[in-house]
């Protein structure tokens, strides 16, 4: 072919679960040019948190993404207290703990269903689904929710934990982690598996490093960046943890990072319900938040997650704004794609646990210095959209969208 | 009229297009119950087809309008053509004649070629991606394939499927000579039926579906039907040369035959079950490093036999 192939990969597109547009330039099958197009999810969260109080944006906060929901409620709560100048009770710190390594567990067995979908294994995607669903009933009996679990709350946890539902903890985690050795053995022997994976989406140590990325993606390249050990947070000065790290650099050493931390995982859950203190779960904390700023990192499943919450002596916040974990992870991706094939752009795509709207903001900045202002309306908004398209050879001006004189 | 029963019902297009719904059934049975799935009810596929068929079909604006809707009828046309010449209820088969057997490999290459066509004819970028990628794989798969089929065809010393079959039936010990063969064959048919872990022509996840994204309604439903009819012709072929077992007696024959198909599409849903999907410069390697090698040994071994043995 002398012409190079241009290939859309999104925003709508089997193998991504939320809309995202990756324009992929192809020689033959390789890739030697990807721009990575999100934006497609923003949802307002950050301005949103503004006009409603703390314990309301707890529920926004909750929201941002649907699989790592607790980490970030438990980063803003962290945040919320930190300014607030109160300190959880123990039991509480270990309760945030054992639903922060359910959800890795959950998060986890989830990665690795879709990255055998992704290269066509869905046996692997039925298994692992299979097994995340116990995970998920002891998540729903410990919280309420299969997903937005809604145990955390500014000053503490909600729910406590009963000797019934710690027999079930434990129960689960044996089986996960049964289940988990096998998966290891497959993951680290099948052979098809092994050649789809090894090699491809390469994020050497220094790139990992220059590109900012986070979690599973820089551990995979010996990068020791792991929240709970180096800043630990929660019940994790406490409970022994060991920041799992790979030397392959590749797709196939985020697997083995992920399947690793399972066991890791079920091993912290074990040490959690063994000690878990006596005591009160909730720690009263008052409605007014003294004025400051404060910057708070986890480590969600899929890498570190950052809050920023600025108050400024109210019960609502100032600023409150979230950086996920994708949101690092997505400037290495143009790195992974090139020089791959054409077949391997979803599975490094997925090898990251992208998650879209997570990441998705609307920036404008507005000039500081003459403190000019501006508002965008909804049919500037549409043009702003057309003629991005058209510089993409798409002309969507012909398309009718019915105006609503609500907006206008 | 016994000829036009025969090529309209029996065991021309009317039982093919049930044996290969039956046969989508049990693949997808198979596979889900390896799965730790409950699968499909058996009348799941006929539902889809009846769907499909009920479902608008829309020819893209920039496609051929006269090949993009002609092609899936040459893709089923050339299976159930090919399915005339594979024995069924015993040792013959309908139409059986000297050289058959080389006819029928081409006639299963129609499909593969209309699935190319098809793509290009489309001239969306992902079915022209998934179009490159079917003959590509054509050109890996096809030689072994053929190699495999033809060693046996070499000691049996006839061209027609009904005579290799009979063959071996007289001399049951010598199938177990044909066993490289009868792995290759196995791996090979897979990409030939575009399935798991060689269906990157399709490959879901990464370029929609391939060579049929554009395809909708009824055309895609002859399609969806040919690719059934070809996985039962594909395991009739070898069952015929592989498991050459039959009696006399038509309908025990018929039972037998279904339960040897049975047999391969189960060895088929073990493979697609356990496998990730390659890459296509994976399988190119794999099939000319192992694949072709192995039917090359078995070709010479079976002409070395050839002289060897009493016959």
């Amino acid at each position: 072919m002398a012409k190079n192939l241009v290939i859309p990969i999104g925003p709508q597109h089997p193998s991504l679960k939320e809309p995202a547009c990756f324009t992929i330039t192809l020689e033959g099958e390789k890739v030697v040019n990807a721009v990575v197009g999100t934006g497609y999810n923003h949802r307002g969260l950050e301005k949103a948190c503004e006009a409603r109080t703390f314990i309301q944006d707890l529920y926004i906060i909750e929201r941002v993404c649907g699989i790592c929901s607790h980490i970030h409620s438990t980063t803003f709560c962290q945040a919320v207290e930190e300014l607030a100048g109160v300190e959880i009770t123990r039991r509480a710190a270990y309760i945030r703990t054992i639903m922060a390594e359910l959800e890795r567990l959950h998060s986890h067995l989830l990665w690795l269903g879709i990255a055998g979908h992704e290269v066509g294994f869905d046996t692997l995607l039925m298994y692992s689904w299979r097994d995340r669903e116990l995970v998920l009933d002891v998540l729903a009996a410990l919280g309420g929710n299969r997903v937005n679990y809604g145990i955390n709350t500014i000053g503490g946890v909600r729910r406590d934990v009963t000797p019934e539902l710690i027999e079930q903890i434990r129960k689960v985690a044996d089986i996960v982690e049964e289940r988990n050795k096998y998966y290891i053995q497959l993951a680290l022997s099948e052979t098809t598996l092994a050649a789809r994976l090894g090699g491809i989406g390469k994020l050497s140590h220094d790139d990992a490093i220059k590109f900012g990325a986070v979690g599973p993606v820089s551990r995979a390249a010996e990068v020791p960046d792991d929240i709970r050990v180096t800043d630990p947070y929660a019940a994790y000065d406490e409970v022994p943890v060991t920041a799992i790290t790979d030397n392959h650099a590749d797709v196939f050493g985020r697997t083995v990072v992920r399947v690793l931390e399972i066991m890791e995982s079920v091993k912290m859950i074990r040490f959690c319900l063994d000690n878990l203190p006596e005591g009160d779960i909730v720690t009263k904390v008052p409605r007014k938040i003294p004025e400051g700023e404060v910057l708070i990192r986890t480590e969600a499943p899929r890498g570190e997650d950052a809050h920023y919450v600025r108050s400024n002596g109210t019960d609502k916040p100032d600023r409150v704004r979230v950086r996920a974990a994708s949101e690092a992870n997505w400037h290495g991706m143009k790195h992974m794609l090139e020089g791959d094939y054409l077949a391997d752009v979803p599975i490094i795509i997925a090898a990251i646990d992208p998650c879209y709207s997570c990441t998705d903001r609307a920036i404008i900045l507005d000039n500081h210095d003459t403190g000019e202002q501006s508002v965008t309306d909804w049919r500037s908004l549409r043009e702003y959209s057309i003629n991005w398209y058209k510089v993409r050879g798409i002309d969507t001006s012909k398309i009718k969208i019915a105006y609503s004189p609500l907006i206008f | 009229m016994v000829a036009l029963f025969n090529i309209l019902v029996f065991p021309g297009f009317i039982f093919l297009g049930v044996y290969a719904l039956l046969f989508e059934f049990l693949d997808r049975r198979i596979y889900a119950r390896l799965q730790n799935r409950m699968g499909p009810p058996w009348f799941q596929p006929l539902a889809d087809f009846l769907k499909l068929i009920g479902k608008e079909a829309v020819i893209p604006a920039e496609a051929d309008k006269k090949v993009f809707p002609a092609l899936p009828i040459f893709a089923l046309a050339a299976v159930t053509t090919a399915f005339l010449y594979v024995p069924i209820w015993s040792g013959n088969s309908l139409l059986p004649f000297s050289g058959d057997l080389i006819v029928v490999l081409y006639l299963l290459t129609i499909p593969t070629l209309t699935f190319f066509l098809a793509g290009w004819y489309s001239t969306s970028v992902y079915a022209t991606v998934g179009s490159m990628r079917a003959l590509t794989q054509l050109f890996s798969y096809e030689v072994p394939l053929f190699m495999a089929l033809l060693a046996p065809a070499l000691l049996a010393d006839s061209w027609s499927i009904s005579g290799i079959s009979q063959f071996y039936a007289a001399h049951p010990l010598y199938i177990l000579i044909n066993i490289p063969a009868f792995v290759v064959a196995i791996v090979s048919c897979q990409g030939k039926l575009e399935r798991v872990p060689f269906d990157m022509p399709e490959a879901e996840t990464e370029i929609v579906s391939g060579t049929f994204v554009e395809y909708s309604g009824r055309f895609y439903a002859v399609f969806r039907m040919a690719i059934d009819a070809e996985l039962v012709v594909v395991a009739a072929i070898i069952a015929a040369i592989f498991l050459p077992f039959f009696t006399a007696n038509p309908v025990v024959g018929f039972i037998l035959f279904v339960v040897k198909t049975i047999i391969i599409l189960f060895i088929l849903a073990v493979f697609r079950s356990v496998m990730a999907r390659i890459r296509i410069e994976q399988m190119v390697k794999f099939c000319w490093k192992y694949l072709v090698p192995l039917a090359i040994i078995q070709i010479i071994v079976n002409i070395l036999l050839k002289g060897v043995l009493p016959l």
